[in-house]
C-alpha cells in the first residue's frame, strides 16, 4: 500500500511579536498654554540646544514658566525616570528633534 | 487527507497504550515481515505478543486482532525505525527491541530455542512507515505540534503562499521560506534551548522573543537548523544595552548590524570566511545575518518608514554576516590574535561579534611592501570615516586580506603593532578639527580643537582577518555613533 502524498502545508506560524497593542486615548489638548509650565526636552542632537533656547526666550516672553531636559544620548529611548519627572512637572513638553 | 494543520488539532493519544510484554510491529509490504509472519503469529499465540500493523490491518493473517496502526500513531511513539521490530515493555516503558530478523537474537529475546525453524538466519527489515519521508514530517507535528506557542495563520486555498508572506509584510523584500510547523519543528533541533525560553528583549516595540520566534524567522531567511545557536547568539549581542539595536535601528545613518563570526562552528556549518566572503553565495553567511533582521522586523516590529529612519540605508541591512578567518601560513602565535580573541574569547571558543556597520569600502594598496607604509595608507583612508574632521565620534573596523596581512607579518608586526601605528597616524593636532578650519564648517565642538584627539576611542578599532587569498585589497567599515552614547562592538559566545 503506497502512502497518500500529504496535501502541501497550508499553515504556518506568525512570525511576529503578535502584540495586540492597546488603544491609547491622546491626552487632550490644551486650548492656551496660559498658566501650563511648558517642558522642553533636548534629545542632544547636535544644535538642539539653539533650537529649544529659542524656545524658551519666546514662551518666557509671553510669560510662561518654561523647565529644561535632556536625554542622556539621543541614540537611545528616554530613561524612564526622565519621562516621570517631565510628566510630573509639566502640563505640555516640546521636544527637539534637531539634527 | 489528513493535513500538518489537522494534525495540530486533532486528538493526540498520551502514549501508545499498549500492554507490557511483547510487541511485534509489521508491515505487508516488507519481505522480511512476511518472511516471519509465522514467527510472529506463534508470538501472538503463545506469548501474547502484540501485533501492530502499519499498513494493512489484515496482517499477518493468522494473528487474531491485530493492532491496526496505519494512523502510525504507536509506531511513532514507539520510535520504530525498522520492520519487523520486536520489543519488550516493562511497566509501560520499552527495555530492549530487536530489529530486523536475527534468528539467534530472537530466539533469546522470546526464549523458544525452535522459533524459526527453516529461515534464514539472518535478514534485514525494512524502513517503518512512521520515518518514511512522506509521512514522518505529519507525524512530527501531529505529536510535537503543541511545542509550538504561536500562533497558526491559514493560508487560504487560493493564496499563494509565498505571496501571503509579503501581503503580511513580514518579509525584507526578498521571499521567505513559509515557516510550517515541521519547518520550524526541524530549525528548533538546531539547539538544546527550549522553545518557550526568552532570548532577548526584541526592539523597537520591547518583545520579549522566544527561542520558537527566532526559530521561526530563522526558518523564513533560508536557514539550516544548525545556523540556529549562531542566530540566537547574535539576537542576544544585539539586544544588549551596550550594543543598542533600539538607537541603530532608528537612527538617520546607513548602519546596521554586522555579524562577525569566529571558532570551529564556522566551519562546522559551512561559512564562507575565503572569496567574496562579505559578498553573495554562501547559504550561512547570507541567512544568519538575515535572520536578525527578519527579527528585529518581525518581533520587534523595527520596519523602514517605521521606527527605522535610515536615510539612504545600506545593502548590509538585508544581511551582513560573515566568519573571520583563521590567522595561517606564517609561524602561530599570539602576535595576531582573532578579533573575537581580544573580545575575551578563547580561541577555540564559539562566537559571535556584533559591529554597527555602515557598509563596506575598497581600500586598495598594491604597492607597499613593507607595514609602514601600508599603515599609513590605511590610516590615511580611516582618518576621513566618516568625515575627515571628526573625531572620537565613530568607530571603524577593517577586515584585512590574506595579501595585506602578510606585509604586516612578515615584517613582523603584530596586530598591536598596527593598532599602535594607526592610533599615531590618526591623532589629530589642536587646530585641525575646528570648524570652519580647511574650509570645511564640520568639524568638533569649541574647546574638543585645543589638545590633540585622537581619531578612535579606546576599543573603537576593530581589526578582522578575512577574504580570498588574491587581492591586495582590504575593506574599511564605518560605525556609528560610538561608545556608550551609541554603540559599542559586542562578543557573545555561541551555545548550543
Amino acid at each position: 500500500m503506497t502512502p497518500e502524498r500529504p496535501a502541501p502545508a497550508r499553515t504556518v506560524l506568525d512570525p511576529t511579536g503578535e502584540l495586540s497593542p492597546d488603544a491609547h486615548e491622546r491626552t487632550p489638548r490644551p486650548t492656551t498654554l496660559d498658566g501650563l509650565t511648558v517642558g522642553l526636552l533636548d534629545i542632544t542632537k547636535a544644535r538642539g540646544d539653539v533650537f529649544l533656547d529659542q524656545l524658551d526666550r519666546r514662551l518666557q516672553e509671553r510669560g510662561l514658566s518654561t523647565r529644561r531636559y535632556s536625554k542622556p544620548t539621543f541614540t537611545k529611548p528616554a530613561p524612564l525616570d526622565l519621562r516621570q519627572e517631565i510628566s510630573e512637572q509639566c502640563h505640555v513638553v516640546i521636544e527637539a528633534l534637531a539634527d | 487527507m489528513t493535513t500538518a494543520a489537522d494534525g495540530l488539532r486533532g486528538d493526540v493519544p498520551a502514549g501508545h497504550g499498549l500492554p507490557d510484554g511483547l510487541v511485534a510491529v509489521v508491515k505487508r509490504d516488507c519481505p522480511t515481515c512476511t518472511l516471519v509472519a509465522d514467527v510472529v503469529t506463534r508470538l501472538s499465540r503463545d506469548q501474547h505478543c502484540v501485533v501492530l500493523t502499519q499498513d494493512d490491518p489484515s496482517f499477518p493473517e493468522g494473528v487474531a486482532s491485530p493492532v491496526d496502526d496505519t494512523a502510525l500513531d504507536r509506531s511513532y511513539l514507539l520510535g520504530i525505525e525498522t520492520v519487523p521490530t520486536l520489543l519488550r515493555l516493562e511497566h509501560g516503558t520499552e527495555t530492549s527491541r530487536v530489529e530486523g530478523w536475527e534468528r539467534d537474537r530472537w530466539r533469546s529475546f522470546t526464549g523458544l530455542d525452535d522459533l524459526g525453524d527453516g529461515l534464514p538466519e539472518y535478514r534485514p527489515g525494512c524502513g517503518s512507515l512512521s520515518v518514511d519521508p512522506t509521512r514522518s514530517d505529519d507525524l512530527r507535528v501531529r505529536f510535537e505540534g503543541d511545542r509550538l506557542a504561536s500562533r497558526r495563520i491559514d493560508i487560504a486555498v487560493l493564496e499563494d503562499e509565498m505571496e501571503a508572506a509579503f501581503d503580511r509584510g513580514w518579509t525584507d523584500g526578498l521571499p521567505v521560506v513559509p515557516p510550517t510547523p515541521v519547518r520550524v519543528l526541524r530549525m528548533l533541533d538546531g539547539t538544546d534551548r527550549s522553545p518557550d525560553e526568552v532570548v532577548a528583549v526584541i526592539p523597537p516595540d520591547l518583545v520579549a522573543c522566544t527561542v520558537e520566534k527566532v526559530a521561526v524567522n530563522a526558518v523564513m531567511a533560508g536557514c539550516r537548523p544548525e545556523y540556529l545557536p549562531v542566530v540566537l547568539a547574535a539576537v542576544e549581542a544585539a539586544c544588549t544595552d551596550e550594543f543598542n539595536m533600539h538607537g541603530l535601528l532608528a537612527t538617520t545613518w546607513f548602519s546596521g548590524p554586522m555579524v562577525v563570526v569566529n571558532g570551529p562552528i564556522t566551519r562546522r556549518i559551512g561559512m564562507n570566511s575565503g572569496i567574496n566572503a562579505m559578498g553573495q553565495g554562501n547559504r550561512a553567511n547570507a541567512t544568519i545575518g538575515r535572520a536578525l533582521q527578519l527579527v528585529v522586523r518581525n518581533v520587534g516590529g523595527g520596519r523602514p518608514g517605521g521606527v527605522d529612519r535610515s536615510t539612504l540605508g545600506n545593502p548590509g541591512k538585508y544581511t551582513f554576516c560573515f566568519p573571520e578567518a583563521p590567522v595561517r601560513d606564517l609561524p602561530a602565535g599570539p602576535d595576531w590574535p582573532a578579533q573575537a580573541t581580544e573580545m575575551g574569547i578563547g580561541p577555540d571558543e564559539d562566537s559571535v561579534t556584533l559591529f554597527a556597520a555602515d557598509g563596506v569600502r575598497g581600500f586598495v594598496d598594491q604597492l607597499s611592501r613593507e607595514p609602514e607604509s601600508l599603515a599609513r595608507g590605511l590610516a590615511a583612508v580611516l582618518q576621513a570615516m566618516p568625515h575627515p574632521k571628526l573625531a572620537l565620534a565613530f568607530d571603524a573596523a577593517v577586515v584585512l586580506s590574506p595579501e595585506h596581512l602578510r606585509v604586516f607579518r612578515e615584517g613582523g608586526w603584530t596586530k598591536q603593532d598596527l593598532r599602535d601605528r594607526i592610533t599615531g597616524l590618526t591623532t589629530f593636532r589642536p587646530g585641525e578639527l575646528t570648524r570652519g578650519a580647511g574650509g570645511m564648517a564640520e568639524g568638533m565642538p569649541d574647546g574638543f580643537d585645543t589638545v590633540e584627539l585622537p581619531k578612535f576611542r579606546d576599543g573603537g578599532l576593530l581589526v578582522f582577518h578575512a577574504g580570498g587569498g588574491a587581492g591586495l585589497f582590504s575593506a574599511v567599515i564605518g560605525g556609528w555613533a560610538s561608545g556608550a552614547m551609541g554603540s559599542q562592538p559586542v562578543t557573545r559566545r555561541i551555545g548550543t
